[in-house]
């Protein structure tokens, strides 16, 4: 069975970000593999353990230094890596199609797991592009997972605490929820062993990709403000509950 | 004439409220907005449609009637509805539902699709969002045949906009969908939705055990306000992922956020950070969540959330 994860590499969430170019980031900071994506890495090492002959692809499309990303999908569990080389950040839709592409150049997916979402962008969409350029079904917000034969059941987190139960063939594309499992923490031997694990390196331009009916591009990245008054209420507990009402009733007129 | 869809999400009380302000933004001098209802009950809502300026409801069915919760099946039957109709601009709000339809509709169009906006201009096609755990703000400029954008809860104030709503019915030829929604059930016993709530309350690391958000609940309930938690308590097991506000959890932006015993993450922030007028209640004063604040009061919350609780029980219902 083989099974491929989509990794991204992004600015770690304590990472000070400082814009350049009116609409790009410093990328001088400390990257991560994006958190959602350690619990889909998760689920596929679960899975391997469940299926004989399975072997983990972690894939990432990204800069030179995205390769660092694919080091710790494999400390985690991943087999080898599959490394998409861009020199810049394409839109989704040039995303889905290249890790299409590098993907069926590679193997034949039996099922593909990613990261709900990235941290970074928050696009919340590339796997289910992925999905339909590979016309495979997608389950999203997936907290519960199952394989039984080649039925894949999924438990789906919705709004206002409900659950939805999918249940979808091989192949599919299965978004992890941070509620799916606790992703392992690699050990030294893990990282060590990584080391010696092969990465196949395509690169971007060498994939011949036809052109989307859109795209969106980002034209001005600016800092977000915090407009807050600020205002610390003293007192007396009693007096500054009164007071602190009277501001949310007069005031900021929310209540 | 330019026709744009709006994706009509209704619960029991009928339409979703945080709706009227993106139907607020989807109107223009030369739009015709078209909201899309899947409950077969368009009809019922006209009058709360057509107030915010929805020119014709359109009850999306298939030949064999309602169509029942499948994202899958509800992406074709919006993109064939699209199609009929000559719609190539589709808004709606961001909640689980569009995120998990949404996409599969961008998908399937090649349209570009922003998610989690919190402003857009139909005249320009440009959008505004939030990114790098609400540390930036990005403008977005799409381009494509067809345009779609999900708009975060409760950021657009909604102005009512009165016209005249006509109803339609709409079959949709979905064929068979690649996977199956084998049933919905419910996670946990809360049932006020965090993303959409108009004010939330939300504990942390100060709350000390779930039992003790009892005395969140009781505030709430005052405020008509959904109770929220930080990742420390969820991860601690005091509460339920479904709670967890922040980077890893729910995206809020509420009118009011009142953060109880939260220090103030910036994964948290990252959730809540658009949030109208935020209070903090915490013993820190130097918590970054009290730096941050509209309204801070230094002190401990267990003592001050129940004086809230009470001060609020007199002020919002005098005898």
């Amino acid at each position: 069975m083989k099974i491929y994860v989509c990794v991204k590499h992004v600015p770690d969430t304590a990472a000070k970000i400082t814009i350049i170019a009116n609409n790009q980031i410093d990328e001088k900071v400390t990257f991560i593999i994006n958190p959602y994506d350690e619990n889909a890495i998760e689920a596929a090492a679960g899975l391997k353990k469940q299926v004989a002959d399975a072997e983990i692809v972690a894939v990432t499309l990204g800069k030179a230094a995205a390769e660092s990303t694919l080091q710790s999908a494999l400390a985690m569990g991943a087999d080898r890596g599959l490394f998409v080389h861009s020199d810049y950040h394409p839109d989704s839709l040039v995303t889905a199609r290249a890790l299409k592409a590098a993907i069926e150049l590679d193997g034949k997916p039996d099922i593909i797991f990613s990261g709900n979402e990235s941290i970074d962008s928050e696009g919340f969409q590339t796997m289910f592009r992925l999905g339909a350029a590979l016309k495979v079904p997608v389950a999203s917000n997936v907290v519960a997972f199952k394989m039984e034969g080649r039925f894949v059941t999924v438990e789906c987190k919705m709004d206002a605490g409900s659950i939805g139960v999918i249940r979808m063939p091989l192949p599919c594309i299965v978004g992890a929820g941070k509620a799916l499992n606790k992703p392992r923490y690699p050990t030294l031997p893990d990282i060590m062993k990584a080391r010696k694990k092969p990465i196949r390196t395509i690169t971007l331009d060498s994939l011949d990709l036809d052109s989307p009916a859109g795209s969106m591009e980002v034209v001005e990245l600016r800092p977000a403000f915090e407009k807050r008054r600020g205002k610390i209420i003293g007192g007396p507990p009693e007096k500054a509950v009164q007071e602190l009402v009277e501001l949310l009733r007069a005031e900021a007129k929310v209540i | 004439m330019q026709k744009i869809g709006l994706l009509i999400e209704t619960n029991a009380d009928g339409v979703k409220p945080a709706l009227n302000g993106v139907i607020t933004a989807a109107r223009g001098p030369e739009h015709e907005l078209y909201g899309l209802v899947f409950d077969g009950k368009g009809a019922a809502y006209t009058d709360e449609l057509q107030d915010y300026g929805i020119h014709k409801i359109v009850n999306v069915q298939s030949a064999e009637g309602l169509l029942s919760w499948n994202p899958d099946n509800w992406a074709r039957a919006i993109v064939q509805v699209m199609e009929q109709l000559g719609i190539n601009i589709l808004l709606g709000l961001t909640t689980s539902q569009t995120k998990d339809v949404f996409p599969r509709i961008a998908a399937i169009l090649d349209a570009p699709l922003l998610l989690d906006c919190i402003g857009v201009d139909l005249e320009t096609l440009t959008a505004e969002k939030s990114q790098y755990s609400g540390k930036t703000v990005a403008t977005f400029k799409l381009r494509g045949a067809h345009y779609l954008f999900g708009i975060r809860p409760n950021v657009i104030t909604a102005h009512p906009a009165p016209v005249t709503a006509e109803v339609l019915s709409l079959q949709a030829q979905i064929g068979d969908a690649s996977l199956r929604v084998e049933a919905v059930k419910k996670d946990y016993a809360g049932t006020m939705d965090l993303s959409e709530a108009q004010i939330i309350i939300a504990g942390g690391r100060g709350m000390q055990n779930g039992e003790n958000y009892r005395i969140l609940h009781e505030c709430a309930d005052v405020l008509g306000a959904a109770v929220g938690a930080s990742r420390v308590a969820v991860d601690a097991g005091w509460v339920p992922h479904s709670m967890q506000v922040g980077q890893t959890g729910t995206t809020v932006s509420p009118i009011l956020y009142i953060a109880c015993g939260i220090s103030g993450s910036v994964q948290h922030f990252a959730g809540m950070k658009t949030s109208g007028v935020l209070v903090a209640i915490n013993t820190d004063p130097q918590a970054a969540m009290m730096q941050h604040c509209d309204y801070g009061i230094v002190g401990d919350l267990f003592n001050i959330v129940p004086l809230l609780t009470r001060q609020l029980k007199t002020t919002l219902n005098p005898e």
